[in-house]
């Protein structure tokens, strides 16, 4: 019997813990399906963050690494410093990356470190219970902005992939969707580009995915892709935002 | 034997990890460890090691997290407001088990503080270096030779028992010049190490590098793993300096430049007829307790001279145990006792 | 037996004090002596005032804070007015009398005052006062053989800057001879 579809190698057996309808999943699948075939999974290093994904350490089947809230890209600096064959990355979300790790991201990224960092934006902390997160939208109601987020008070949202664009040290910054199957398609392929990046040293590469949070949007998860198209995407417009070595594309 | 040369203690020690197999440095500028830092960042590029100047210091000692991660020897080196800042990582690093090298050269504080030597970090050294369950082993080197030798030390015991350690220096070691011989050769650095996130080559199974454990009875379990490391620790590593202490009716305790100062004084004292001893702890975690408790049995009284308002004072009352009186000398916020300061303490305390 | 040298060397950032004195250690460690080089540091370095302690001697190094300077070498008028009564009594004081206008009241000490400034400037050698009082302090007190001070001063100036060894024994001469 032919195999139509099955796990990728670098995911191991556990079963993932995330809620249903939340998209941490496809993401996870779409770096072990990049990392099976580019066969890197022999020398990867994956950097788990402090956010819902903070399991993540147990699903990659590569060496993992937690790191502290937010100093994950620290962390993979380090590892890639000493050991600048492996191949490293981070999974991280918006309250890890863009709030408490923001030095840390800006920094490594403008250093131009050879690491891959995907960067799941989901405009909420999910693991706490649905806190506002630097990514929150206006207006948009969480446990700790219940009236919605009023810019007034707690300023506006941030947009890592424009923000980081303006570095040089940045090679990719990209961001992406999976609320369909061909946007999908488009952010695997924006992944495998982040991660062939490193594999020939051209520096730091970003993909930035907008994902869902049905549980603490307090939506069904079809309703949530809904809401993420209605009003993630325009706010947070998807496309490449910079790209050093454009006409290459996929290899 | 290598010849003796002429260097700061910040550079001897910088020298010292570089010949102890170090080839990774990240770090964050703060006075008064400059010459450390600045010295990696001259040598490390011609060696093809990593000499890599942080955003914070909370980056660099994840960056430090990261590399050892990797299984490398690296270090990092800061001063008092600094450490704090690393106190996060360290505590991962404990909690991952870890080895790296740490070095405080501590100034006067708390917050911002002042510049000029202090030791009031004693306390986040050895009881508070981060949260959680966990220990430094501590080492306070006294001269910028131990400077030197206490960094091959550290290496050694870090790879040994997985630890994060912490050379507690201070400005004064920091900036002083003194003859000091360079160890010649390399000692062995250890081989690949098994338990490494470098990747399984497909060799292996996975590694991971964590300190999350959820479940209480499992993060227990982990703990109570790791506090077997430290009572062996406690028992084979305990390090002092006994100066004239064998008839010692007044035994003075301290460490890093206090113990310089104290020894004037103990030798002043011992001019002027009183039988003086100089009792001076190279490891601050474990604390050389069993000298301490073996001392209170001939001594009559105990004076702890530090840098601080009074924090080791505390762990020589425990090891004391009431047994004698112990009393406190110190100077604090960048200033540092004289001998003669030191000298009236003791004759305060034998004549009162 | 050879002399113990507990030594204050102290004035504005610049006119070479940590230089002098660590070409003074360096006659420590040539002679395979104990020896102790402490500089202040900090913010006070950028041009105001700083200062150098240096001890030498056969047996271990306590303190290397000279609080009680036995020699004293003061290159500015803060400087004197900071340390002169932190000299004990048969101490010796060595002051720039180019820099510094005032006298040393005190009888308790030697006090000698050269114009090493403007010695070092009238002879082609601006900017090793610093050395010259080095001269004058091993005519008053002989602190290690002369070849030593050669040697120390040998290993202190850049190899790339042969040039200046010579310079440095012009000025260490002009000190020593300087009556």
């Amino acid at each position: 019997m032919a195999i139509v579809f099955q796990k990728p190698k670098a995911l191991t057996d556990d079963v993932f813990h995330y809620c249903p309808g939340c998209t941490h999943g496809i993401i996870h699948r779409l770096i072990a399906e990049t990392i099976d075939e580019l066969e890197i999974e022999g020398r990867t290093v994956g950097i788990a963050p402090v956010g819902c994904a903070v399991l993540a350490y147990n699903y990659f089947a590569c060496d993992m690494v937690e790191a502290a809230h937010g100093r994950a890209p620290a962390v993979a600096t380090g590892i890639k410093r000493a050991r600048p064959d492996n191949i490293v990355f981070t999974y991280q979300g918006d309250g890890d990356l863009a709030a408490i790790g923001m030095a840390e991201t800006v920094h490594a990224a403008t250093r131009g470190e050879n690491i891959t960092v995907i960067f799941v934006n989901n405009a909420i902390y999910g693991m706490t219970g649905g806190q506002m997160a630097p990514t929150s939208l206006p207006g948009q109601v969480t446990q700790t902005s219940p009236y919605g987020r009023d810019t007034e008070s707690a300023g506006f949202p941030i947009r890592v992939c424009e923000l980081l664009s303006t570095l040089d040290g940045v090679a990719l910054a990209q961001r992406v969707t999976v609320d369909t199957v061909k946007n999908v398609r488009a952010a695997k392929k924006a992944i495998r580009r982040a991660f062939e990046n490193q594999v020939n040293k051209r520096g730091y590469s970003i993909v930035e995915v907008l994902s869902s949070c049905p549980t603490n949007w307090g939506l069904e998860p079809n309703d949530a892709l809904e809401w993420l198209r209605d009003n993630m995407v325009p706010y947070y417009p998807i496309g490449v935002y910079k790209d050093l070595y454009p006409e290459e594309g996929q290899t | 034997m290598a010849d003796k040369v002429l260097m700061k203690g910040n550079e001897a020690l910088a020298e010292a990890a570089i010949l102890a197999g170090c080839r990774h440095f990240f770090g964050y500028p703060i006075t008064p460890q400059t010459e450390l830092a600045a010295y990696m960042a001259k040598k490390m590029p011609k060696l093809g090691g990593t000499y890599l100047q942080a955003e914070s210091e909370i980056a660099a000692i994840n960056m430090v997290l990261g590399a050892s991660s990797a299984g490398v020897r690296v270090m990092t080196s800061s001063s008092s407001p600094g450490i704090s800042l690393k106190s996060e990582g360290i505590s991962y690093m404990a909690g991952s088990d870890l080895p790296a090298l740490i070095v405080n050269v501590q100034r006067g504080g708390p917050g911002l503080g002042g510049i000029q030597p202090g030791q009031a970090d004693y306390w986040q050294a050895t009881k508070a270096p981060g949260h959680g369950d966990f220990h430094l082993i501590v080492f306070a080197p006294s001269t910028v030779q131990e400077m030197v030798d206490l960094v091959y030390k550290a290496f050694e015991l870090g790879d040994k028992f997985r630890t994060p350690v912490m050379i507690l220096a201070d400005g004064m070691l920091g900036q002083m010049m003194e003859p000091v011989t360079l160890p010649s050769a390399l000692t062995a650095v250890p081989d690949e190490k098994p338990w490494a996130a470098s990747g399984h080559a497909n060799k292996r199974k996975k590694n991971i590098i964590n300190s999350l454990y959820l479940d209480p009875n499992l993060l227990e379990k982990t703990i109570l793993e790791r506090r077997k490391r430290y009572d062996q620790i406690t028992a084979e590593e305990q390090r002092c300096e006994e100066v004239q202490c064998e008839d010692a009716e007044i035994v003075v305790v301290a460490y890093g430049a206090s113990a310089r100062v104290s020894r004037s004084a103990v030798n002043q004292a011992r001019a002027e007829g009183i039988k003086a001893g100089l009792l001076r702890p190279i490891t601050l975690w474990p604390f050389p307790t069993d000298a301490i408790a073996r001392l209170a049995k001939s001594a009559a009284a105990f004076l702890t001279v530090e840098m601080s308002m009074g924090q080791m004072v505390d762990d020589v009352r425990l090891a004391v145990n009431g047994a004698r009186p112990v009393a406190f000398y110190g100077r604090t916020g960048g200033v540092i006792p004289t001998p003669a300061e030191v000298l009236t303490a003791m004759k305060s305390l034998i004549g009162g | 037996m050879k002399k113990d040298l507990n030594l204050l060397l102290a004035g504005f950032g610049g006119q070479g004090l940590l230089f002098a004195g660590k070409v003074i250690a360096y006659c420590g460690l040539i002679e395979n002596r104990q020896l102790s080089w402490l500089p202040s540091y900090g913010p006070e370095m950028r041009g105001g005032t700083a200062n150098c302690g240096v001890c030498i001697s056969d047996e271990p190094i306590g303190s290397p804070l000279v609080v009680a300077p036995n020699q004293l070498i003061v290159m500015n008028l803060p400087s004197l007015e900071k340390f002169v009564n932190a000299v004990p009594s048969d101490g010796l004081i060595l002051v720039d009398s180019t820099m510094i206008p005032a006298t040393v009241s005190r009888t308790d000490v030697t006090v000698r005052c050269v114009p090493s400034t403007a010695l070092a400037e009238s002879n082609g050698l601006k900017g090793l006062a610093n050395i010259v009082l080095v001269g004058t302090l091993f005519s008053e007190y002989e602190f290690c053989a002369y070849d030593t001070l050669v040697e120390a001063i040998r290993k202190s100036v850049p190899a790339s800057k042969t040039e200046m060894f010579d310079l440095n024994i012009r000025a260490l001469r002009l000190g020593l001879e300087y009556n």
